[in-house]
């Protein structure tokens, strides 16, 4: 990134006509979106609706299926991340993912934490980064005695604070979270909440879900996704704070969302 | 049969009442797939036993010049010098001038002058073998016999496969032939054809599963290579021919290198035999190494893409690691069938007499299957035993390969 950065800015990601394509399957179309800074955003809607791919739009993990194509613009920092002079790779580390299938690395929670660091050139004290990293992750208690044993040996939702853990070490600017909880249990699923909670201090977060209550509880702004009804294409419905959203929305489709009348 | 548990409505419209026959079919099938374990089992034991049969077994020794009448003592325990003056006073002139001219016996070594005397001397011969069911279940049987056709023959139980028939060298006396010649012979052309075709073949694996595009030209390269594993492999011999030893005969003779004496040198070596079986298996190297590739979840490449990873620190530090244990239960599959392999290296020039260990890759060479082959064919039927011992050897050897492929598989598997 060579310009200067806009951190004045309280938006950490702006969108501009957005759309994403595979092959010539339309899965988004033409979105505007500003995502505020220190503050977790929703992304909701009916299965289909193109929320993952939204989110994946913001890192450019959609390259890696080789028939996506995005056109339009995503602004990070002032600067359109499809520009061709940008590397992917430096930018997954400013922005980083959370998978809806907790995912640890086969190696030691120590490594599984440190690797990503590693990596990117990490110089500093390792144990210090592994300790402050799992600390915010709120796993740091249940494994400090245990740093060596595999990561795949810990409960399904301690395996996602360790996905937590490893992302937040590359120190990130943004967490993409898709669907983070919904392959856990509602005890682990509310631990998960209150972390987004904490972590929303030092990050922006932006989080998929398709549990509205979910969305309703944690988030402070949400953006509600549906299907277009000619071309199926993904589209962006109602954008803004979530207090809003779910008592006053704007639009029909919004309340009959909302309200479960469909999706 | 059980009670049923619903009573049978006999006008049910949709269903009809055929739980009877579901379970009569399925258990014939049980039968017939218990019949084939059973065939292919008795298949097994039949090889084994057969092979296992030859190889021991009660053996008439008859020599032409009895050792007791030598000396008093066994001749193996008298002193070199003894052993020399024997030698002088039971062979011709001329045969004894010419191995003192070959090399002196001064400089022989005990065992050597020993060997000189039993072949030339003793000359003991194998006049009748029996095989081990017969010596173990008929043995007064084998006795009479014995006694009655070979009244001069010392009879005597000859394990053929022992710790002196794996280390000594190939003779022409089948008393005396060792595999010690042909293992080496083997472990070389397997270890240079590995040394070969396994960083190219995982390279290639690599290549296409991960960083090739999925379009026609690679699609075109993936099905020649699967094709290639279907090849019969005296084809390979004739490529390796072609190309090995006669158009590369400069660097597979070692006459690049001044190594070898260029009057005698010819491209049929082992390296040329390790780089035609190194052909031979690549194709099987790459086809296993993409399927261990493919099954890594692509989870765990998300997950280090994620975190700004470049493609390939993503295959070094978690695809390959994680296709690690497929890859070299695969590769170790392919070996066993590299030491197995006889058509294409005959082909190549495996040398059909060979006393000299191998040295290098520059030597000549015979393997354990051609040696095998070689033994068979041949009229005398002590042959066929010690094709036995040599079998068993081979058996041994792939039994053991087998058992790593299982043993590194469970070692280096991630599933935690």
């Amino acid at each position: 990134m060579t310009q200067e950065t806009d951190r004045t800015n309280r938006h950490a990601i702006a969108v501009r006509g957005l759309s994403v394509y595979y092959d010539d399957f339309c899965a988004v179309k033409d979105v505007d979106l500003e995502i505020e800074r220190n503050r977790i955003t929703a992304i909701i809607g009916p299965s289909g609706c193109g929320k993952s791919t939204m989110l994946r739009s913001f890192n450019r993990m959609n390259e890696l299926v080789p028939s996506a194509r995005a056109e339009g613009e995503v602004l990070f920092e002032g600067i359109n991340i499809y520009d061709d002079d940008i590397d992917p790779v430096r930018l997954r580390r400013r922005i980083g993912m959370v998978f809806q299938k907790p995912n640890p690395f086969p190696k030691s929670i120590y490594e599984n934490v440190a690797w990503g660091a590693r990596i990117n050139g990490f110089k500093g004290d390792m144990d210090e980064l592994v300790f402050e990293s799992l600390t915010q992750a709120a796993l740091w208690d249940e494994v400090k005695d245990k740093l060596d044993q595999s990561g795949l040996s810990l409960s399904g939702g301690q395996q996602q604070r360790l996905c937590i853990a490893r992302t937040i070490a590359v120190r990130p600017d943004i967490i993409l979270m898709d669907e983070p909880a919904s392959a856990l249990d509602p005890i682990a699923t509310l631990r998960i909440e209150e972390l987004m909670d904490q972590l929303a201090k030092n990050y922006t977060i932006i989080v998929v879900t398709h549990n509205m209550q979910q969305a309703g509880r944690v988030s402070d702004y949400t953006a509600f996704f549906s299907l277009d009804e000619t071309d199926r294409a993904g589209i962006l419905i109602e954008y803004g704070p979530t207090k809003k959203m779910f008592t006053r929305p704007d639009n029909q489709i919004t309340e009959d969302y909302i309200t479960g009348r469909f999706g | 049969m059980s009670r049923d548990l619903v009573p049978e409505q006999p006008t049910s419209g949709d269903f009809r009442p055929n739980l009877g026959r579901r379970h009569r079919i399925g258990k014939i099938w049980f039968v017939i797939f218990q019949a084939s374990t059973v065939v292919g089992i008795v298949a097994l034991t039949a090889l084994l036993v057969t092979i296992v049969n030859s190889a021991f077994g009660y053996i008439a020794l008859e020599s032409s010049i009895h050792p007791s009448t030598l000396a008093s003592v066994p001749l193996e325990d008298l002193p070199k010098e003894e052993l020399v003056r024997i030698l002088q006073e039971n062979v011709s002139k001329g045969l004894f001038r010419r191995l003192e001219h070959d090399q002196p016996f001064e400089e022989r070594t005990k065992d050597d002058v020993y060997g000189l005397v039993l072949e030339r001397v003793v000359e003991p011969k194998v006049v009748q073998q029996w095989t081990l069911l017969e010596s173990v279940f008929r043995r007064s049987m084998v006795m009479t016999e014995a006694q009655e056709k070979y009244p001069e023959a010392e009879l005597r139980f000859e394990s053929w496969i022992d710790g002196e028939f794996i280390t000594s060298p190939q003779s022409g006396d089948a008393m005396r032939a060792g595999v010690r010649t042909a293992i080496l012979g083997s472990l070389w052309t397997v270890g240079i054809a590995l040394l070969f075709s396994f960083p190219i073949g995982v390279g290639a694996a690599i290549y296409l599963e991960e960083y090739a595009a999925d379009n026609l030209v690679n699609r075109i390269i993936q099905v020649n290579i699967n094709n290639l594993t279907g090849v019969p492999s005296i084809i390979y011999g004739m490529l390796g021919l072609a190309i090995f030893v006669r158009l590369l005969e400069q660097l597979t003779s070692g006459a690049l290198f001044g190594l070898t004496d260029p009057t005698t040198a010819n491209g049929r070596t082992i390296l040329s035999a390790g780089l035609t079986l190194g052909l031979l298996i690549l194709p099987v190297i790459i086809i296993n190494a993409q399927e261990a590739i493919k099954a890594v979840p692509g989870s765990l490449r998300q997950a280090s893409y994620g975190l700004g990873a470049t493609r390939w620190q993503t295959v070094w530090h978690h695809v390959l690691p994680s296709a690690l244990s497929g890859i070299l239960t695969g590769t170790i599959l392919s070996i066993s069938r590299a030491v197995g392999e006889t058509a294409p290296l005959v082909v190549v020039g495996a040398s059909t007499f060979i006393t000299v260990d191998p040295d290098g890759p520059f030597s000549k060479f015979t393997t354990l299957p051609i040696q095998i082959f070689q033994w068979t064919a041949r009229p005398q039927d002590v042959f066929r035993n010690i094709a036995a011992g040599a079998i068993l050897v081979l058996l041994t050897l792939l039994l053991s390969m087998n058992a790593t492929a299982v043993v590194l598989r469970n070692r280096f598997s991630q599933r935690a």
